[in-house]
Parts: C-alpha cells; structure tokens; sequence
C-alpha cells in the first residue's frame, strides 16, 4: 500500500535559518497523524513543502505516491490544506468562495458537496454573508470548508484551532474525526497537546528541523515520562532527593520524577529518614506535555 | 480549462463587483482630462489636418485608460492577494503556471477594454469621432492592454508592499502613459524628445491606436504593431518563466 506522505531528507534554509535539516519520515493512509514542535521548529515550513507553496532545497516528498514537484497536480489534487492564517477573499460570499475553489479544482457542479460541507460545518445559515461580515471563527470553517471541497483523500490542518471558542473547537473535531473514520488521512499541527493526545493515534515531534520523537502516542506516553509524585512537605526536600525534583510548584509543591510505582516506598523511606513529613501527596500520570517537555530538553 | 476558467472568473468579478470603483471612476478620469485639455487647448492646435484637438485627443485618452486599468487589474489584485495571505487559494490548487498567467492576463485585458468602452459611451454623443479601420483599433486596444496587464502581473508578483507597488505604477506606469503622445503629436516636439518617445513602448500603442480612427499616425502602423507585439511576447515569457519557478509566489 502506497504511503498517504511520504518524506524523504527534506531541507530547507532561509538565508540564516536551518528551517528544516534532514526531515523524513512518512505517515499511513488513514492515520491522524500530529505534528508538534515549539514554534520555529520547521511545522508550517515543512507542511509548505508539502503543498507546494515552497520548494524545498533538496530530498523528496509525495502526497499519495504523487511528487509535489514533478507530478504537482494530482498531489495537490490528493491534498486539502487549512492554513494557519485566518486567510479570506473580502470580495466574495461563503458559497462563492466554495463554488470558486471548487472550480480551480476542475469541479463544475460541486453544489450538493458544498452544501454538504456547510451543514456539517454549521455555515449553511451564512452561505450568503460576505466573508468579511463573518467572525473569526467563521472564517475558521470557511477555512476547513476550502480545503475538503475536492474531497482530498488527505487532509493537512495547520493549528486549525489557535484563537477558536471552546464550541467550535469541538465541532471541528467531531467532524475531523469523522472524516478520518471514513478514511481521510488527517495530519495535524496544534500547540495545544491535549487535543493531540486525545485525537492522534501517531505522533512526530520536531526540533529547530529535525524529528526528535516519531512513534505511535501511547508510546510515547508510556515510553517517555516514566511517573511522577506531587508532594507537599513540612521541611525542605533533602538533598539525596534533588535529582528527582523536577519542578517547584507555585503553592509549594513539589513534582518528583520516580520510575515506578514501587519507587515511591523509597522516596517515602529518605523523607522519614530525614525527618520530614509528607503533607499531601498525589501520583500524577504524566501527559503529553510532561513528554513534550522533556524530549524537547533532552534533544 | 475548469481551473483556468474560475480563476477568470474570479478575476472578472473581483473588479465588477466594485466597478464604480474599478471602472466608472477612470472613465470619469479619462473625461476630465479631455474636459479640461480638449477646452484649454481648442483651437489653439490643429495636430491632424481637418480634426479639432478634442477629437485627436480621445482615441489616445481611451488608450491611456485602458492601458492603466489594465495594469491596474493584475498588479493590485496579485498585490492584495499577497499582501492579505489568500494567494494560498489559488496556489494550493492543481492550477499550471500558464492558466495562472492567461487568467490573470485576459481579466486584466477586459478591465481595460471595459474601461475603453465606457469612456467611448460616455462621450458618444458628444463627439464625432471616424473610424478609418476598426481593426486596428481593435488590434491594438487588446495587444496594448495585453502588454500592461503582462506587465501587472510582474509587478504585482514582484512587490511586497503597496508602496513597490505605488512606485512601480508613478514612476514607470504614468510617465510612459504619459509621455506617449497622448496629448500631443510627436512632431510638435525637438528632436530629442522625439528620439526619447520612440524608446518608449507605449507611443506604438497609442499612435497605433489612433492610426485605427484617423487613418493617420506618426510612425507606420504596421512597424507599431511588430512593436508592440514583441513587447507582449518578451514579457510573456519572462513572466511564464518568473511563475514556473514560483519567484516570490512559492519561495
């Protein structure tokens, strides 16, 4: 089976920026795949590439077994992008807007997907406002709406949800979910990893343009962090402890790394040596933050 | 073709839906001038024998409107697609570097040519205007506006901000309009500023143009023509090439 995207040593420099060094790897048809770094880690350069809006400077990509160069228009066909940016043109309506992007894509009588889209996007009720009428969160789906009007088999979000209510948020991703049960393939950028947590069944985690961590979230969940105990004590942490601390909490509280279950009985044993007693004490599982955090300080 | 055909499309109807603007407003340009030139100046001059100076004076002001606009149309809608980010919804489409560019061109030469027409109605009744060979003037409206609607595409892919753009369009754009003879015949002129008005392309566009009502011109019509039509496909290519390479659309 041909990969949905397929990378290949892909570089790219910005006169001073290394904004990607060497990235590849490839992502399975069907798959909700995240794409996570902190900012100007080569994201949106990277899903540039992708889309044809940048060239890349060397390696290869593919959407679908189509090269974004060499065979740009059945990749792009392949293809739906949502950008990052809260893009419109003023000129137009929302139904205009779909009906014309529908049409750079060689579709002429598109209006029974285009309806389609707008109810599940809950647009049908501004089909005929102008663009420039219509809340940013509006925009955000005619956004969303741009990019599913060709039916792309693979679907690229680009921090779909940055500055978007609570409401819409989850709206979005039904929908996005929906969309992957029914065989989309769904990549993903957010900044807010919650969401990839509960959405993407894989992760890649880049760093100033290069992966740091490539594998399936669970993974990386179980793999990465280990688990962590939060304490509060009636005296200062003894020195024997301080390798394990690995944050102060403004309320006093101290996150402690221990690598079991069973390590706790020891870290319980040195305060009792040392005569400090334990206040509070919670075992928290670690998410994808902690994970986050700490590939990103390890790498 | 569909792709081609929307991007038109979309061209065509992003300046008539604000045509009072993108037409209306040039026509009422093109008929100041030819208000207060073709009043200041009646009588005084005789350029062509038998025609009076407001009848040689609107071929060329048609002209000029249609060659402006047709710069207009391509430079500003790339520059506020750019400079507003929804280029994205025509670069992420399976559009070829070539429909880009004919669609881009032929809105361009239909503002222009709309622009033409209007100021023609405007001043239909007004002026009795002959028209020695339709062809020509037909020839030369769309190989004209198809030179700075070429040239609107460059520089609408070349800047970054408006004040390239406003630059590009005051510095370049409206002294060669200008200076083409479309106030004057180039015999009225010393010979050193008729040198310099042969280096500039659109003297050819307008004195072709003209050539078409009047029957006569300055320079051969045909020699205009070659002219002109050169110009198209130079700049043509470099622009097809500036797109196949993505400069400043896909960096």
């Amino acid at each position: 089976m041909t990969s949905a995207i397929e990378i290949e040593q892909v570089t790219k420099r910005y006169s001073q920026v290394q904004a990607l060094a060497g990235v590849s790897f490839s992502i399975e048809a069907g798959e909700f795949f995240g794409l996570l770094g902190p900012n100007g880690a080569g994201k949106t350069t990277l899903i540039s590439i992708l889309a044809g809006l940048t060239h890349a400077d060397s390696g290869r990509v593919c959407v679908m077994g189509h090269d974004v160069v060499s065979d740009y228009r059945a990749a792009r066909h392949a293809l739906g992008v949502v950008p990052q940016e809260l893009v419109f043109d003023p000129f137009f309506t929302v139904r205009e807007t779909l009906t014309i992007q529908s049409g750079y894509f060689g579709l002429k009588n598109n209006t029974a997907w285009i309806d389609e889209v707008m109810e599940n996007l809950d647009l049908t009720s501004k089909a005929d406002a102008n663009m420039r009428a219509l809340s940013g969160g509006m925009k955000r789906r005619v956004l969303v709406a741009q990019a599913l009007v060709h039916k792309p088999p693979v679907i690229v979000l680009d921090e779909p949800t940055a500055g978007v209510d609570v409401e819409l948020r989850q709206a979005l991703w039904r929908f996005i979910q929906r969309l992957n049960r029914d065989g989309h393939t769904i990549v993903l950028t957010t900044h807010y990893l919650e969401e990839a947590e509960a959405l993407c069944t894989r992760l890649a985690m880049l760093k100033q343009g290069r992966v740091v961590a490539l594998d399936d979230t669970g993974n990386l969940l179980r793999a990465q962090a280990g688990c962590q105990i939060q304490l509060r004590l009636s005296a200062e942490l003894p020195a024997a402890l301080l390798p394990q601390l690995l944050q102060r909490q403004e309320n006093g509280a101290l996150r402690l790394s221990v690598v079991d279950f069973d390590h706790i009985e020891v870290v319980l044993a040195t305060l009792r040596a040392a005569q400090v007693k334990v206040l509070e004490m919670e075992i928290v599982q670690p998410d994808l933050e902690d994970v986050f955090v700490q590939i990103m300080n390890r790498s | 073709m569909t792709g081609f055909y929307t991007l038109f499309y979309k061209e065509w109807l992003r300046f008539w839906k604000v045509r009072v603007q993108t037409v209306l407003a040039p026509v009422l340009t093109a008929l100041l001038y030819l208000l207060v030139f073709g009043q200041a100046l009646r009588g005084r001059t005789e350029v062509f024998p038998g025609v009076d100076y407001t009848t040689f004076l609107l071929p060329g002001l048609v002209m000029m409107a249609v060659l402006q606009n047709a710069f207009a149309n391509a430079s500003s809608s790339l520059m506020q697609s750019k400079m507003t980010g929804n280029i994205v919804f025509v670069l992420l489409p399976p559009l070829s570097h070539r429909e880009f560019f004919l669609a881009y061109l032929l809105a361009a030469i239909a503002r222009g040519v709309v622009v033409g027409l209007g100021v023609f109605a405007a001043t239909y009744w007004f002026i009795d205007l002959p028209m020695a060979h339709p062809l020509w003037i037909l020839g030369f409206g769309l190989a004209g506006s198809a030179v700075m609607g070429v040239l609107g595409i460059v520089a609408g892919i070349y800047s970054d901000k408006i004040d390239q753009l406003s630059a590009f369009t005051n510095f370049i754009i409206l002294p060669l309009t200008f200076l083409s003879g479309v106030f004057y015949s180039i015999h009225a002129l010393s010979p050193v500023w008729q040198l310099a008005t042969h280096l500039n392309p659109v003297f050819y566009m307008i004195d072709g143009f003209r050539y078409g009502f009047f029957g006569v011109a300055d320079t051969s019509p045909s020699l205009s023509l070659v002219i002109v039509v050169s110009c198209f496909f130079c700049l043509s290519w470099l622009t097809l090439w500036l797109l196949k390479i993505g400069y400043k659309l896909r960096p």
